[in-house]
């Protein structure tokens, strides 16, 4: 609607509502983004929302060290505290008691007749009478600004360290292999049921359907111990052709009730030519009905993913086993809340794997997944 | 056999099976039991075409009775036996056993408060949404950035909002959003405003905007009780349970204006969010209007621009202001729409799960039905008063369930 052309203060505040509500939706996420790329320490001491800045704080103590040289009778070892050359130090001092004790510049006795001096960019010089051979260097506080600094390493540990028990890379497979075919099978079963549902005329027709749209929100924990006890009695236990099963079964609602509707707005000029040249009822629908139909498919392709690859309840019920060998990504994670509860390097890191590839689909095809959810609701 | 192998032989054995049996069984059905050819060619096709709808459905109602029919009628059984008992009837022992846990009461009390709050504010929020965005020039993508909490796993979301509600001790920086924000109001004025007041006045408009719906609902009750025929008395049924709930919800409301005005809140100590008993429901609750508000956004979106342009044309004619024009002309036009969404969450709330199994497992009085259940079937192997509390969530669905297959009906004839 573009009654009001010019820009009313009420426009300006339509955007500014909208800038507010869009920050309030992402600031959380963007929180464990950011997050996930900064090293424990880090996370501990301040806030995410500072790591995008430069900013001054203390800096865990330092070890001198470095080789030692003769000049002018002295011997000296000198070096600088930090790899990064744009740290700049305010204050220092070399015990945790008074760590803000000297400014750069400060030329510092640290016994033995020794005498320590730290420059702003951290580079010290140690100099003495004797030599300090196997003695142990003193330790140097720093309170300094440093740049924005993101590192790599959480994900390295979380994905690749093949020491790491907790690490996500095994249950990423195993979702992977919950999800693909718990994706693919009901959309072949339910493709064939749609099309029957939509197409062909036979008595208690209108019945199914309502059976369909009634079973679309029966809740499936009164599934679970039904089930879990036929898989036990039929002698799938717990395991992924159980996990398999339990989706399809749990996914056909929706799927056969949104390619119904899909299907029955197809032209009913091109079924009814189709079949006056004498095609088979199999032979349209593999033929005419399924490429039409591309777009629902997608639409329910892509609920389904999110769903079996975000799903919890059935996974635990259905997959999980006491030896934990085909745990999924959203119980490794729950697990971690438990046993690493503070260690948000490696939560926020784990979490965001699980959830990258969700991102990945919702943002790369959207548009079928809005298709979809208009025509499963708004009918 | 390695899980990705066996994955792969799934979806081909999977795959291939489902379009196998639909080819070759069409095939034995036109070739081999009613051949379209000789004496009776004619009666064949017809009986073959009166079986085929059947086996292109088979499949799908096979898997639709295993895994939704029967499980509905076997936890109905398992809730009225006894387990230990050998399976023994024992009537309605299970549902007074769990009449009598406390924590069962927590639990359905804490998920009404669910059912009321998050598909208000999911609705409400997606509402504003969606009128905003549908007038800027950049709003599919702030639609897009608003929608994408769908795609985040109740887990992950678990975790992104623990980051959210993290506490530090009083002496070092907060790591957690809510708390940093929280350490910046002293307890001055400015505090009071924003903490108390302005929250109190929302709360307030929010009652009274809900007691004219009853007021206009119970007069129209109470006015058209008899004129109404007989197939709308579901509707009547319906809106006078709606009212009623809406007038219990006003109660609540004012309620949490006296309390919210009377606190002392305390000012300068971080607070652990999700410890404190019956404000730490909605801290979880949150978590949810985050994700379900994109959901409702993109459908009322869809709906908004559905209404005809001649309507609003006329009433800016008319003179009406943007605020009519959005609450008299689009609002109106969209009430199905809006009731649509408003079942489909509350559907999402009944069977919430992970959210509270991953944040606060039901601890400090957050317990809802889901997590009840789940607690009592595995933790407590109790399928007994498990199954109960699955009957109960399935009771609360049923009035959805009735409705939404009286509108498929209505359609589909």
């Amino acid at each position: 609607m573009r009654l009001s052309s010019k820009k009313s203060p009420l426009t300006w505040a339509m955007h500014i509502s909208v800038v507010v509500l869009v920050a309030l939706w992402l600031f959380p996420t963007v929180g464990l983004f950011v997050s996930s790329f900064r090293t424990a320490d880090q996370i501990a001491n301040t806030g995410w929302w500072n790591a995008l800045f430069t900013q001054e704080r203390q800096a865990p103590a330092i070890r001198i060290s470095g080789d030692e040289s003769v000049v002018d009778g002295e011997f000296v070892i000198a070096g600088n505290l930090f790899d990064s050359d744009k740290v700049e130090i305010s204050k220092w001092g070399t015990s945790s008691r008074a760590p803000n004790a000297f400014v750069p510049g400060d030329v510092v006795d640290v016994g033995d007749g020794a005498s320590l001096t730290v420059a702003a960019d951290g580079g010290f010089r140690l100099s003495g009478p004797e030599s300090f051979g196997d003695s142990r260097l003193p330790r140097v506080f720093t309170t300094a600004t440093a740049p924005p600094e993101f590192t790599l390493q959480n994900y390295r540990f979380v994905l690749f360290d093949p020491g790491n028990r907790e690490g996500m890379a095994k249950a990423f497979f195993n979702t992977l292999t919950v999800t693909i075919p718990a994706t693919i099978i009901p959309i072949v079963i339910a493709a064939f049921a749609a099309y029957a549902l939509a197409w062909m005329r036979f008595p208690g027709r209108a019945l199914l359907i309502a059976a369909v749209v009634g079973l679309l929100v029966v809740p499936l924990q009164l599934a679970l111990i039904p089930l879990l006890r036929l898989h036990n009695d039929i002698g799938i236990g717990k395991g992924y052709l159980g996990v398999w099963l339990a989706h399809t079964g749990f996914g056909l609602p929706l799927a056969i009730y949104l390619l119904r509707n899909y299907m029955v707005g197809l032209p009913r000029d091109i079924i009814e030519n189709a079949r006056v040249d004498g095609a088979t009822d199999f032979q349209i629908f593999v033929k005419i009905i399924l490429p039409l139909s591309f777009p629902a498919l997608a639409s329910f392709a892509i609920f389904q993913f999110l769903w079996t690859w975000n799903d919890l309840l059935v996974a635990l019920v259905f997959l999980i086993d006491s030896t934990g060998e085909t745990t999924v990504m959203t119980k490794q994670i729950v697990e971690l809340l438990g046993t690493r509860g503070g260690n948000w390097e490696i939560l926020a890191t784990s979490a965001f794997v699980s959830i990258a590839v969700p991102l990945v689909v919702f943002f790369a095809m959207q548009k079928y997944l809005v298709r979809g959810l208009l025509a499963g609701s708004v009918k | 056999m390695h899980p990705a192998l066996q994955g792969l032989i799934t979806i081909i054995v999977g795959v291939g099976g489902c379009i196998g049996y639909f080819y070759f069984s069409n095939q034995f059905l036109d070739r081999v039991l009613f051949p379209a050819s000789g004496k009776h060619a004619g009666r064949n096709i017809n009986r073959a075409n009166r079986i085929r709808p059947w086996l292109f459905l088979f499949p799908a109602l096979f898997a639709l009775g295993l895994y939704l029919a029967y499980p509905v009628f076997a936890t109905l059984w398992l809730s009225v036996t006894d387990r230990n008992a050998g399976g023994a009837f024992i009537g309605l022992g299970n549902y007074r056993q769990m009449l009598d846990e406390p924590k069962f009461w927590e639990a359905l009390g804490n998920n009404m408060l669910w059912l009321i709050v998050v598909p208000a504010f999911s609705t409400g929020f997606g509402l504003l949404a969606a009128q905003l965005t549908d007038r800027i020039s950049w709003g599919n993508i702030a639609k897009s950035l608003i929608f994408m909490p769908m795609a985040i796993s109740f887990v992950g979301a678990a975790v992104i909002w623990k980051l959210v509600y993290d506490t530090r001790p009083v002496n070092q920086d907060q790591i957690g959003v809510l708390n940093a924000a929280w350490l910046g109001f002293d307890g001055g004025p400015f505090s009071v405003l924003v903490l108390q007041i302005v929250p109190a006045l929302v709360l307030i408009v929010f009652a009274a905007f809900l007691a004219y719906g009853v007021f206009q609902m119970a007069r129209s009750l109470l006015r058209g009780g008899q004129s109404h025929s007989a197939t709308s008395r579901l509707g009547l049924v319906l809106r006078a349970a709606f009212a009623a709930v809406a007038a219990w919800v006003v109660w609540l409301s004012l309620g949490s204006v006296v309390s919210l005005l009377s606190a002392k809140l305390p000012y300068g100590e971080p607070q652990t969010w999700l410890t404190i008993p019956y404000w730490n429901s909605f801290f979880l609750m949150a978590v949810l209007v985050w994700i379900q508000t994109g959901f409702a956004m993109v459908i009322l979106s869809a709906a908004l621009r559905g209404i005809p342009e001649e309507t609003i044309e006329a009433a800016v004619i008319d003179g009406a202001n943007p605020f009519q024009i959005f609450f008299r002309i689009k609002v109106p036009q969209i009430s199905g729409t809006i009731v649509v969404v408003w079942t489909t969450i509350t559907i999402v709330v009944l069977k919430v799960f992970d959210i509270v199994f991953a944040m606060t497992n039901g601890q400090w009085e957050t317990q809802v039905l889901a997590n009840y259940m789940y607690d009592k079937l595995f933790r407590a192997n109790d399928w007994g008063v498990g199954s109960a509390s699955a009957m109960t969530i399935m009771l609360l669905v049923t009035p959805i369930l009735a409705w939404n297959v009286y509108n498929a009906r209505r359609e589909t004839r």
